[in-house]
């Protein structure tokens, strides 16, 4: 059976075991109906024309994983950002882990969506928000359907979060193939700021699909600091579609390294519903094999004097190819919006391929946009300037990528998350700079 | 010290160097002048082993060792330094993070340790006083909007920090006022000794004030065509190149 009908026969079993009755109990049966209309994209879909996913369905994935599995801290504490105290919340194989978890209450709200999808006291937030902003395309109709499990984070007016919150998701391996599902709902309210860091990491080699919806609130004058670490293994794919909906001056950011997977395609969708907002959106990736990665963005902009920086960068090595695609749409009431695209690329290979593609659709008469995107070599005579002074070429040209990449990691805030990325950048180039950018 | 024998090189099948003969010795200045394509960088290149040349015959030997076999950070780790006519900026590097690796590296070479960080604090703090470099300087990116005279300053504060045995500084004059001038000028005289040489690639004489020469040739057409002491620097500042050009086309 293909996937898709597994998929949509599983829906009913799936609505049986959590709650028939919940209030989102129309809004999942809505979306399933979407994705059996929609079903998984195709290279005819003009989005979707890079990025194959052919090769990831192919897997008889376990839709609903039996086992409880555990973890012990001391073997998976290289994933977490340990150095510093953050808020935890960790799941293996779909499943929330209390025993690695760190949640709260006390002035905040640091839980589960599960909690959230069926508790009364949350019904209000999930009421407001819960699958407001989310895509009604296949994709996300899918992980609306089976909506049951992720982070679900609420900070009050006001509030400035004293550490980071983690997100991980790990899968063991436990199924000979498995499809996660995590549905995550952060709101933000006026005048709060939070720091998230989102890792999904599986465990084995098994076959790991994660089709995963964030939906991102960042009300009036909030700071949102969302970090997406992707370093999974070769086994594993992560279809993330992440919506942040933004209200005036509010000041979001989102970086995301993608150094691993076998196939990872980043939807990142910005809506600026009042003024005066700033957007940001960064990123590394570097990679090389057969993998692929592609960042497919959109900032709407939809009111006046808003800003929108895009910075991503790219380093291709083997066989592996890159997607950028990122759109701009500039409503005719959006005047004074500043919208900034770069896209730079190196390619180490004659087999590494990039393709990158701006997209500006621009209906305001006053407004400053810029894109550019480069596809180039590491430079030959920089190289020969830092071989001269004594620095091998291994370790040259990976100062060059450090160079390269630095945009991106400078407006990286915790210092210690920054540490780790440098190190898992020095990993992937094999060196050991002896310093950090 | 630096040995060269009938050295021949060529870019893309087109001969520049052909058939340089040059023995420099420790505790010596040898000034290399000669009119503009005449293959003057070539040779500082060829000798810090920049891959795009390949040396079609001939040697080059540093302390009797044959070094055309060797990559360019092997040949720096041997003691070559070139400070080059266009340093090529970096952005996202720093000066000091450029610097610490250099070194390292090059201590790695030689099985040592990473220089301590102290030590290493103190020697970039006294190079750069020799070299009249503001302390912010060394915090910003590698010659990224650097003037002329900074990045020409920078090199001479690299090779003060790498200590070469053979320094080769290509049109180190050039993009420099004469405050500048002075700078580097005095900063490459305290680092001479007798156990390093100096070797200056320079199309005007002035350079040759501050830095005063034992040795003075003069290339033309991929061949050093004419040598002497540093008297002949300020013949051809007087009478230009025409007259050598002359001499050997005859």
């Amino acid at each position: 059976m293909e996937l898709k009908e597994k998929l949509v026969s599983s829906f009913m079993a799936f609505e049986d075991t959590v709650d028939v009755h919940s209030s989102i109990h129309d809004i999942r049966t809505e979306a399933i109906k979407t994705f059996e209309t929609e079903g998984f994209p195709t290279k005819k879909l003009e989005n979707w024309k890079y990025t194959s996913l052919s090769s990831v369905l192919k897997h008889d994935y376990s839709v609903f994983p039996k086992n409880e599995n555990a973890l012990e801290f001391k073997d998976i504490k290289k994933y977490f950002i340990h150095e510093i105290d953050a808020y935890k919340i960790i799941f293996i194989d779909g499943k929330y882990s209390s025993h690695l978890s760190q949640t709260t209450h006390d002035g905040l709200d640091v839980c589960l969506m599960s909690a959230a999808l069926t508790k009364p006291k949350y019904k209000v937030i999930i009421d407001n928000y819960f699958n407001k902003i989310a895509s009604k395309d296949g994709l996300s109709s899918l992980n609306t359907a089976f909506s049951y499990e992720g982070a679900y984070i609420n900070i009050p007016k006001n509030k400035v979060v004293d550490k980071p919150i983690q997100i991980i998701h790990f899968s063991t391996g436990n199924e000979a193939a498995l499809m996660l599902q995590p549905r995550n709902l952060i709101v933000v309210n006026e005048n709060a700021h939070v720091q998230i860091i989102e890792r999904h990491q599986s465990l084995t080699d098994n076959p790991v699909l994660t089709n995963s919806v964030t939906e991102i609130f960042a009300n009036k004058r909030a700071i949102v600091d969302y970090y997406k670490i992707q370093n999974d293994r070769q086994s594993a794919s992560l279809i993330d579609n992440t919506y942040v909906n933004q209200k005036q001056e509010s000041l979001a950011k989102v970086h995301t390294f993608s150094f691993g997977g076998k196939l990872t395609r980043n939807n990142l969708n910005f809506y600026q519903n009042g003024e005066r907002i700033d957007s940001t959106m960064k990123g590394i990736t570097i990679i090389g094999d057969k993998q692929h990665v592609d960042h497919n963005t959109l900032v709407h902009h939809i009111e006046p004097n808003c800003e929108s920086h895009q910075d991503y960068k790219g380093i291709f090595d083997d066989n592996a190819t890159g997607v950028f695609n990122g759109k701009v749409v500039v409503e005719k009431l959006a005047q004074k919006t500043n919208a900034f695209q770069a896209n730079n690329n190196v390619l180490l290979s004659d087999k590494a391929t990039i393709n990158t593609k701006p997209q500006l659709e621009i209906f305001a008469d006053d407004v400053k946009c810029s894109h550019g995107c480069t596809i180039g070599q590491l430079d030959e005579s920089a190289m020969f300037y830092l071989r001269s002074r004594g620095i091998p070429e291994k370790e040259a040209k990976a100062l060059l990528m450090f160079a390269f990449s630095n945009t991106v990691l400078d407006s990286v805030k915790i210092p210690e998350l920054k540490n780790r990325v440098t190190k898992i950048i020095a990993k992937k180039l094999g060196v050991n700079l002896g310093f950090d950018l | 010290m630096l040995k060269i024998n009938n050295l021949h090189a060529s870019v893309e099948d087109k001969a520049i160097l052909k058939g340089i003969n040059l023995e420099v010795k420790p505790g010596e200045v040898h000034a290399i002048m000669g009119p503009n394509g005449s293959g003057k960088s070539t040779l500082a290149s060829v000798i810090a082993g920049k891959e795009d040349y390949e040396v079609t015959d001939g040697s080059i030997e540093l302390e009797g060792e044959d070094i055309e076999e060797l990559a360019a950070e092997e040949r720096a780790h041997k003691g070559i330094f070139l400070s080059f006519q266009y340093p090529v900026e970096i952005p996202g590097v720093s000066v000091t993070n450029f610097m610490k690796t250099a070194i390292n590296e090059t201590r790695k070479a030689k099985g040592l340790e990473d220089m301590p960080a102290k030590d290493m604090l103190k020697m970039i703090r006294d190079k750069s006083e020799l070299l009249e470099i503001d302390r912010k300087f060394l915090s910003r990116s590698l010659n990224e909007g650097f003037s002329g005279g900074e990045k020409k300053r920078n090199e001479i504060f690299q090779m003060a920090m790498l200590e070469p045995k053979l320094a080769i500084l290509d049109e180190t004059d050039s993009g420099l006022d004469i405050d500048a001038l002075r700078i580097v000028a005095n900063g490459v005289n305290k680092l001479k000794s007798k156990d390093n040489a100096v070797v200056v690639i320079t199309h005007y004489q002035r350079l040759l004030d501050h830095i005063v020469p034992d040795f003075v040739h003069v290339l033309y057409n991929g061949k050093i065509v004419k040598s002497g002491g540093k008297e002949l620097a300020h013949e051809l500042e007087a009478k230009g190149y025409d007259w050598i050009k002359e001499e050997v086309g005859a």
